[in-house]
């Protein structure tokens, strides 16, 4: 299983990321899925400030992700795969592309038209019907901000 | 730059307020001179705009718990886009102390005394004690 988590946070790669799951899960690899990102080498490098030498960071747009999905699972190496918005994480899973897989919702933080479902997931009802739409296409959508918090699916949300 | 520069404690989870509490009972400080920002429940962009707003329109110096992260993210990207702004990741309390008796200097000279501060305010034992030798006394 060398994609052991495929997370939405938008902080992307911080503490709770790299020391809290990266450490548990012993990743080798961390690649953020965003369109902006992946053609903005200044931002890279802010973000690649908090990545510890021993792990590789790489930026990739979402058709670049699809396109490298199946070799990220045949990969020797753990990889954590980051997105930052509901967007991405709707537009990747677009035609049940997450079918079975995992998704860790781990961070997003109030904000206006926001209602909070846990302290660190806030959602829009949009942002709450297009994660719904995720899961209906396959996927398995549990919140849970560290590996020592319990888990709590999409369905037990409540905002 | 005539107005004194403000600082602004930007950390994780309680640790800024801890930390500007600190120096207040220390050194006593005038309010406004510290100010803490936690990224507790805090996205980047809201994040950002509570140090935008702590920071007012005064001269101000960021600074971060740690070297990367969220709140250091933070601070890099507002010091790029807003003018004389500045910042020190990775702070302690000899760092801040120091701040508070010298807020009056030029930015850069400001930053590189608090580095150099911050690094002197780390000893150890064995073999370390006297290693900061060099270093002048940590506030005055």
């Amino acid at each position: 299983m060398p994609i052991v988590l495929l997370r939405l946070d938008e902080r992307l790669i911080h503490g709770q990321v790299v020391v809290g799951w990266g450490a548990k899960l012993h990743v080798k690899r961390m690649v953020v899925i965003d369109d902006e990102l992946a053609s903005s080498p200044w931002e890279q490098e802010l973000y690649c400030l908090g990545v510890p030498p021993e792990i590789a960071a790489e930026f990739v747009s979402a058709a670049t992700a699809r396109h490298e999905w199946a070799a990220w699972q045949q990969c020797p190496e753990a990889i954590i795969l980051l997105v930052r918005t509901v967007d991405a994480l709707a537009a990747l899973a677009d035609g049940r592309f997450l079918e079975g897989q995992p998704v860790n919702l781990g961070g997003l933080h109030h904000a206006e038209g926001r209602e909070q479902a846990l302290p660190y997931l806030y959602f829009t009802p949009g942002e709450r019907r297009q994660l719904e739409a995720v899961a209906a296409g396959g996927a398995i959508l549990t919140a849970r901000d560290l590996p020592t918090s319990r888990a709590v699916p999409l369905a037990d949300l409540s905002t | 730059m005539s107005e004194p520069v403000r600082g602004l404690i930007i950390g994780h989870s309680t640790l800024a307020a801890g930390f500007a509490a600190a120096v207040t009972q220390i050194a006593g400080a005038e309010p406004g001179t510290l100010v803490a920002v936690s990224n507790e429940g805090r996205g980047p962009e809201g994040l950002m705009d509570a140090v935008r707003t702590a920071a007012g329109n005064a001269p101000a110096l960021l600074l971060t718990d740690l070297p990367s992260g969220s709140c250091a993210l933070a601070a890099r990207k507002i010091a790029m886009s807003r003018p004389d702004t500045a910042f020190v990741c990775g702070v302690n309390l000899p760092l801040l102390l120091d701040f508070v008796f010298h807020r009056d200097l030029p930015l850069p000279e400001l930053v590189a005394r608090l580095v150099e501060k911050g690094r002197c305010g780390i000893i150890g034992s064995p073999n370390q004690d006297s290693g900061n030798a060099h270093c002048a006394a940590t506030v005055g």
